[in-house]
């Protein structure tokens, strides 16, 4: 079958993405990140961009070696994030400089934020949401009792693109993922009027048995495959893995010491 | 004579710990309540919020090369696939975390006597970030049980009567366990139930702002 969604080239993916855009990006710094899309984006230079993304957090490696959703701060406008930062690493303070230079940071949970890109999927105008009560997510939002609980009310999320990392698509555009890279790309494949999906791997439509697609091709409208030399490939993953388990902060953080025994 | 020592972070999870027990969901902090899962019974099921519930054991420093950044939990360690494991997008798990099914141990900043928890901030300028999923865990469990140092590295009370630090969600918290004590959030009161070896209840109250209810059945914490 003749498929019109597959796209060859990074760069021609995302030629129409418009200066201003909203743009869904789902990442867990590396991981379930569409680091070749955000590179291409880079190398456009389009600006003014709107990001809805759980984690925002430096920059930790050469960007040959990884791409994250960081890399995109001198060009974007404002970005809604649940993470802003890691804790221990002096949290956020790497957003302070754009901040200064007029980027908007609006701080959510993860929760919400996956409840505003459903409502956005679902056509709801808003919903009254019990997180955040009582904490500095209550500012400039309104507050209703119902049934004797406070709730906060949180509008929806529409993206204009969602740019996603899967793990195989078929030719109609259906996709599944891989273990934690599936991450909100579902919810954000929805909520988007246009999706660009880079995959590791292209298979025939019919190779991914129906009942297992998690994404359905109608939400998918581009999808390209990762070249042997691109980024986030089996091989460069593994890559990372070892360069993190030479820095002992990384090492002790994302794994456990021998001396320590059960879990 | 007992001498007087603060428990150490490891103890204060091992305490933690015996709240669970096989078959029950959980989700664990960041920082002290992720060392719980050293000693939690075999048969607890663990939560992850980027999308796994059920996950195998972390992976140790020498094992590097069979990580997979595929499997990871939330904090960013690696994790071995385990059989009944099950992984699913982001709003899944979200709905897990605010069905009132998991049992949530969090690290805090600060508790406040009518069971606000303060986690995410010292709001002190540095800017705070990382709100993640603490408020949708704090707000959606079945349980919250805080483990923390009962004061600050300046000696400060960190059960408070009104959290000075930017709250993570109000009347959350249900069991407080420190170094020196645990202490149950009730409706009315904060209810001293277990004291750390050597310490008394006068010590503990000393270290606390609001007034602590010594329970009838107060006894040294058992480990």
């Amino acid at each position: 079958m003749i498929s019109n969604k597959i796209c060859a080239d990074f760069d021609e993916a995302i030629s129409d993405i418009p200066d201003g855009a909203i743009i869904g990006i789902d990442s867990w710094a590396v991981s379930a990140t569409p680091q070749n899309l955000i590179a291409a984006i880079k190398r456009k230079g389009i600006k003014d961009l709107t990001i809805v993304t759980h984690c925002l957090i430096p920059m930790i490696f050469g960007e040959e070696q990884a791409i994250m959703v960081s890399a995109l701060l001198p060009q974007m406008k404002k970005v809604i994030a649940a993470v802003v930062g890691i804790q221990h690493l002096g949290a956020g303070t790497f957003v302070e400089e754009y901040e200064r230079n007029g980027l908007e940071v609006e701080l959510t949970t993860m929760g919400t934020l996956t409840s505003r890109l459903y409502a956005g999927v679902h056509g709801i105008g808003g919903f009254y949401n019990p997180v955040g009560v009582g904490t500095i997510l209550e500012k400039g939002k309104e507050k209703r009792v119902i049934d004797g609980r406070e709730y906060l009310f949180e509008k929806p999320i529409r993206l204009d693109y969602a740019l996603i990392a899967a793990h195989k698509a078929d030719t109609m555009g259906n996709l599944v993922y891989k273990g934690i890279f599936r991450g909100d790309h579902p919810m954000m494949t929805m909520a988007a009027n246009f999706t660009i999906a880079e995959v590791d791997e292209i298979v025939e439509a019919g190779a991914i048995n129906a009942e297992n697609i998690i994404t359905q091709g109608i939400f998918v409208d581009r999808i390209i495959q990762i070249p042997q030399d691109g980024l986030g490939t089996t091989q460069k993953l593994k890559e990372l893995i070892r360069i993190l388990g030479d820095i002992e902060p990384a090492r002790k953080l994302m794994f456990k010491e021998r001396a320590t025994t059960g879990r | 004579m007992v001498t007087k020592h603060r428990l150490d972070r490891d103890v204060i999870a091992m305490r933690a710990a015996k709240e669970l027990k096989p078959g029950d969901y959980a989700n664990l902090g960041l920082g002290l309540p992720s060392l719980c899962a050293l000693f939690i019974p075999e048969g607890v099921i663990f939560h992850s919020e980027n999308g796994a519930l059920g996950y195998g054991r972390l992976l140790l420093e020498d094992e590097i090369d069979m990580a997979d950044f595929h499997y990871h939990d939330a904090e960013g360690r690696f994790f071995l696939p385990a059989p009944g494991m099950c992984i699913f997008d982001v709003n899944t798990s979200f709905a897990i975390i605010r069905s009132g099914k998991l049992t949530s141990i969090m690290g805090a900043l600060q508790v406040s006597e009518k069971g606000d928890l303060a986690n995410w901030s010292t709001g002190d300028g540095a800017r705070g970030g990382t709100i993640g999923g603490g408020m949708d865990l704090a707000m959606g469990s079945k349980r919250v049980i805080v483990t923390m140092e009962h004061i600050t590295r300046e000696g400060k009370p960190r059960i408070v009567k009104e959290c000075s630090y930017p709250l993570t969600a109000k009347e959350c918290v249900n069991l407080i366990i420190t170094d020196l004590a645990v202490i149950e959030v009730t409706p009315r009161w904060l209810l001293l139930k277990e004291i750390a070896p050597g310490w008394t209840v006068d010590d503990v109250q000393a270290l606390t702002e609001p007034e602590l209810i010594a329970s009838a059945d107060l006894k040294e914490m058992e480990l």
